[in-house]
């Protein structure tokens, strides 16, 4: 175990990302509001239940182990040596966050911060489970993420870990950049949707027997265009704070990476709307607010490093790759993902981090040298982690919570609706339930 | 082919990472990077598939 290298935001630096981290719940908040405008009436309490729930198992995981395994540059950290060259694995500071200084702004803001993203990366495969994952399980699962899968890949891309190295250690640009969590926040939560659709199978009524799917539409679209709204401050939390931590970046440059934020996002959703309207002949809602949050998603990892141009046009390329990808998982891949969680934060992310070698000037050291042909390897190798080593974990790790703890709720639940079945109330008490409310009714 | 398909996932990454780990730097590293990136995909095709083709996505 050896110290990584050191990270020191001070003064106003530190004021600044505080004041940025403070904004990240707010995508939380937002995310919780589309899951569950995008479920069924009859689950709307549950879901806004299970999020509040789910983001309070990631904390006490993070806390319990979850920080501890991240760790932070300038921590103690495993390493490994390979081929002469240091791979540094996972954190080694204490569980329980022992050991913390209370005046160290650098490790707290860090801490927060990941407690913070673990919260917000835990919700997103609540979209991909809506309307028929049971709240225990839910919480075990968010549980097992927050603790391990997050901290492991949050280390890797952000602590100092191998990832981020590969830039000193093997030439690769300035090695993997992942500044506001593309990769560590929504990529991880978008390949553990898919993990958690895979695991649950579709909805009850989703695809006949032929395998044709059905459109059960979401119960509110106010409640999604709102959290899309929300979500806005809570990435522009993540992106400035997580570029000022992770990044380097000068507090200065906030403002301009909340623009290319709010430009890719806009982007995306633009993008979604126009698609949507050319081959469904009106804007479809629900995939234009995907859209927006496929751009937020995208923008996260280069938002810091390139030009308000090329924020429009990743946010233009999110929008029309989470568009079709959406069609794409349920139509041809029947997968059931009612949020949309896969291809919004998933590709997304994914997206998001291939761009940075297309479009980010990065600089690599003092002389303003910038990345090329490494940081395309770089970006790559963590894009292969991400699908070579996450998604199988997440996978594995949700199967075996699955044999033990089964996640799906039985057929009287999804009948009945998760709010009655779990909760024992509705979220409408006004309201009939309907049976047949997945029905798409003619116009 | 769902066990096949997570297997293809784990053993492109292990490629990728005896890429740098083994091969010196340049074209050879690149080639087999992305040519672990490359079974990754395959793997990952043939998990979507074997979900989609399984009972229980007819429910």
């Amino acid at each position: 175990m050896i110290p990584s290298p050191s990270l020191n935001p001070s003064g106003d630096a530190t004021a600044i990302c505080f004041a940025l981290v403070l904004l990240i719940p707010f995508a939380a908040a937002g995310l919780a509001l589309i899951n569950t405008g995008l479920g069924r009436t009859r689950s709307a309490a549950h879901m806004m239940m299970a999020s509040l729930c789910v983001f309070s198992a990631a904390a006490l995981a993070y806390f319990i182990c979850g920080f501890s395994w991240q760790g932070f540059a300038g921590g103690y950290a495993h390493i490994l040596m390979l081929g002469g060259k240091e791979w540094n694995w996972i954190g080694a500071g204490p569980f329980f966050l022992r050991g913390m200084d209370p005046g160290n702004a650098s490790v707290t803001l860090a801490a927060t911060f990941g407690m913070l993203s673990t919260g917000v990366a835990v919700l997103i495969p609540l979209g991909s489970g809506a309307d028929r994952w049971r709240l225990g399980a839910a919480c075990a699962s968010a549980a097992l993420m927050a603790g391990l899968t997050f901290p492991l890949f949050a280390h890797w891309a952000w602590s100092g870990g191998w990832l981020a190295q590969l830039g000193a250690n093997y030439g690769l640009g300035r090695g993997f950049v992942d500044v506001g969590g593309a990769g560590a926040i929504q990529a991880v939560g978008g390949l553990t949707a898919l993990s958690i659709a895979w695991i649950l199978g579709p909805r009850r009524g989703k695809f006949a027997s032929d395998g044709m799917p059905s459109a059960i539409p979401g119960h509110n679209s106010v409640y999604v265009l709102l959290g899309c709204l929300l979500t806005l401050l809570g990435w522009w939390g993540l992106n400035g704070a997580g570029a000022i931590l992770f990044g380097g970046v000068e507090a200065g440059r906030v403002a301009y990476i909340a623009i290319n934020t709010l430009l890719s996002a806009a982007a995306s959703a633009g993008a979604a709307a126009v698609l949507t309207r050319a081959r469904y002949g009106r804007p479809d809602a629900s995939l234009t607010a995907n859209g927006w949050v496929g751009g937020l998603a995208a923008s996260s990892a280069a938002c810091a490093f390139v030009v308000p141009a090329a924020s429009v046009v990743i946010g233009i390329l999110a929008g029309a790759l989470v568009t079709f990808s959406v069609e794409w998982f349920e139509a041809r891949m029947r997968v059931d993902d009612p949020g949309g969680a896969i291809s919004a934060h998933g590709l997304g992310g994914m997206w998001g981090l291939l761009s940075v070698a297309l479009f980010a000037r990065i600089p690599v050291n003092e002389g303003g040298a910038s990345s090329g042909a490494g940081q395309w390897l770089a970006q790559v190798i963590g894009i292969a982690t991400l699908l070579g080593f996450v998604l199988p974990l997440t996978y594995g790790l949700n199967w075996l919570l699955n044999r033990v703890m089964p996640q799906r709720v039985a057929p009287e639940g999804e009948r009945q609706g998760m709010d009655l079945y779990e909760l024992g109330a509705g979220a409408y008490p006004e309201l009939a339930t309907h049976a047949d409310e997945f029905t798409q009714h003619r116009t | 082919m769902k066990f096949m398909g997570f297997l293809l996932l784990v053993a492109g990454w292990a490629i990728v990472l005896g890429a740098m780990v083994i091969l010196p730097g340049g074209t050879p590293r690149a080639v087999f990077v992305l040519a672990g990136a490359g079974v990754e995909a395959v793997g990952l095709g043939l998990a979507i598939r074997a979900h989609a083709v399984s009972k229980g996505a007819f429910r």
